[in-house]
């Protein structure tokens, strides 16, 4: 039995727009399941309907198995971490984690014994007289998680819970917000729009867009098959090069301007018809050998150096494609370089409907996996 | 220039406050001086005489006055500032049918002048048999257009989040009234409640209709009643009367001000 199930649902403010479209999902107990999309996409939404804080237009919201699309939020059994902590600013740190179990009519001791677990737990113990504002960023968070491991509810609905804390201390608590996770076996829907948040934290992943499902699976089956150019493009960063492909004799030419020479056996390897959108990713984009005779001419238009990998920037008719190799290449921008693609690290799309006709035959560093 | 610039500042302020000051002290010079003197155009007394302050307690009941005036001052700020809070925590926390118009008819009336209304209370009042009554007094005033706008305003700052937050853990509408939204607003609270108070004390024209008897009449009306008792009006004591009228209001202030200034810049700092 599933811990939430989603059959059809639809919701709709104004009976005409829907906010989400027939929206089908199961969560497993323990899993940690994201929800991501750019913003508008529906996703907040959708776990606000989960929540109880948003009415069901259509479909059937299942909670442990039992419908529960009129049940009120407080019986739904679950905590929510939002994005700006929702802390109360008058209270406590301590009446802060504690808010609500009055209402639940737990008793003082237990109360007491939760709270000094929780705080042990997240490193609050020192600042439980405080008030949030007297609290950094990253503590806030904490006290925010704090409330929902004090609420000891099975479930646990996140709501970007990480985007108002800067890079380095969001790393920190991603890891942490794991741990978490896994220590006391709650079940987690998480809301981002970080596609990174969701590769690194997801058990499973569904992209939204435009309030309908993209695609759901693991990380990995996201970045390896995307199922459109939508979630090949939102997943995986530096973003996926897109181009539209058409096949000629001589080769795959790129966005009608980039001739790239293709091999009898990959030849053999296309998905039918000659037109596609075609996308690869920017680690598959090599550097040609001297004297390779498939290399490819292109003049570099940008590089961005991070030290342990270099990012090159070149043009493919209108679009940028960027390239990206281990090590440090010293390239300067108007320099002409020869690259080397392979038609089997494409993933090919439908041109009309973007939906994924092959995957990449090819993936980098596949092999790691199953060593 | 910066330095005369600050010196035309001073000098601007300087002259506005001895015009402020002025009816005030001239008021002060006047209760200690002799009806005599005044006549003779003479303001400035030559010593501190207070016949006229014990004349005006003598001459009217200034003292039960005053203490009628605290107490529909204190009624009708407290339930104007509760009814100003449940309305506002409706407006901004319940969704309602309406609640747009509800809400523009409301901030409506405030165009509406107090006077316009003063016949059609009175004869409300006059019906459920409230004059002279501390509740025909305090009636017509108790819900504040001005209080629930404030209110409003203050409480939409407000995170909609911690009323999720609290609507997730079962915490009931009133419950998070009380535990989150009236802690928040306390400063607003008190800075409305000073002026309700303020409005209240001063007040004259409602409480000269609604009272025929020195029962409940408030001090305002204590204060006029001074000129009539006599052919000759007494300004040294009627003066007196203003000085002894303002002096709760001017302490109010004078206490108040700190918490007045945090109530109107706290919220903008958030």
């Amino acid at each position: 039995m599933s811990k939430i199930e989603l059959r059809d649902l639809t919701k709709s403010y104004d009976g005409k727009v829907n906010i989400l479209e027939k929206i089908n999902l199961e969560v497993e107990e323990g899993e940690f399941y994201v929800l991501v999309g750019p913003s508008g996409c529906g996703k907040s939404t959708l776990l606000r309907v989960i929540a109880g804080l948003e009415k069901i237009t259509d479909g059937t919201l299942k909670i442990d198995g039992k419908t529960a699309n009129h049940m009120l939020p407080k019986d739904r059994s679950l905590s929510m971490v939002f994005q700006n902590y929702a802390l109360y600013p008058h209270m406590t740190v301590k009446d802060n984690i504690l808010f609500g179990l009055d209402v639940k009519k737990v008793p003082k001791e237990e109360q007491k014994r939760r709270l000094a677990e929780a705080a042990e737990m997240l490193g609050l113990t020192p600042y439980l007289k405080r008030k949030p504002r007297e609290l950094s960023g990253g503590q806030r968070q904490r006290v925010a998680l704090a409330r929902s491991v004090c609420s000891q509810a099975p479930l646990c609905l996140m709501d970007e819970p990480l985007s108002n804390l800067d890079a380095k201390l969001r790393g920190q608590m991603r890891t942490e917000i794991r741990r978490l996770q896994k220590k006391l076996g709650l079940t987690v829907i998480y809301v981002t729009h970080d596609q990174v948040e969701a590769m690194t934290m997801g058990d499973r992943i569904m992209v939204l867009q435009g309030g309908k499902i993209q695609q759901t699976g693991t990380p990995l089956e996201l970045y390896n098959e995307p199922a459109n150019t939508f979630v090949a493009g939102f997943i995986g960063s530096p973003q996926m090069n897109l181009a539209r492909a058409r096949m000629t004799d001589m080769g795959l030419i790129l966005n009608d301007s980039l001739l790239m020479p293709v091999s009898e056996e990959e030849r053999g390897r296309l998905p039918q018809g000659g037109r596609w959108q075609i996308g690869v990713r920017a680690e598959q984009i090599e550097l040609a050998a001297a004297g390779d005779p498939l290399a490819i001419p292109v003049r570099v238009v940008n590089t961005e150096m991070m030290g342990n990998e270099t990012q090159v920037l070149f043009e493919v008719g209108k679009e940028l494609f960027t390239a990206r190799w281990t090590g440090q290449y010293l390239i300067e921008a108007g320099q002409d370089l020869a690259i080397r693609l392979s038609a089997d690290s494409f993933h090919f799309f439908d041109e009309a409907s973007g939906m994924l006709t092959r995957a990449a035959l090819q993936i980098k560093g596949h092999a790691a996996l199953t060593a | 220039m910066k330095k005369t610039q600050i010196a035309i500042t001073y000098v601007i302020l300087l002259i506005a406050a001895v015009f402020m000051c002025f009816p005030v002290l001239f008021s002060l010079s006047l209760s200690f001086s002799d009806l005599s003197d005044i006549l003779r155009g003479d303001y400035i007394p030559d010593s501190l005489n207070w016949t006229n302050y014990v004349n005006a307690f003598n001459t009217q009941p200034l003292l039960h006055y005053m203490i009628n005036s605290a107490i529909t001052g204190v009624l009708s700020t407290t339930l104007q500032i509760i009814f100003a809070l449940l309305a506002a925590y409706a407006i901004v926390f319940i969704p309602f049918r309406g609640k747009k118009i509800v809400f523009m008819i409301m901030m409506a009336t405030m165009m509406i002048p107090g006077e316009v209304l003063v016949i059609s209370n009175f004869q409300t009042i006059r019906s459920w048999n409230l004059l002279n009554t501390y509740a025909g007094l305090i009636l017509p005033g108790l819900a504040s257009t001005f209080g629930i706008f404030l209110f409003r305003q203050n409480m939409m700052q407000i995170p909609r989040e911690l009323k999720e937050a609290s609507t997730v853990v079962g915490i009931s509408d009133f419950g998070f009234f009380i535990k989150v939204v009236a802690p928040m607003v306390k400063n607003t609270v008190v800075t409305l409640a000073i002026y309700f108070f303020l409005v209240s004390w001063n007040s004259y024209m409602w409480p000269l209709l609604s009272t025929t008897k020195d029962t409940v009449r408030t001090v305002q009306i204590g204060l006029r009643q001074l000129q009539n008792t006599e052919a000759v009006s007494d300004y040294g004591m009627m003066a007196a009367g203003a000085m002894i009228t303002s002096l709760p209001t001017l302490l109010l202030i004078f206490f108040g001000q700190k918490r007045l200034q945090e109530g109107m810049t706290k919220g903008a700092l958030k």
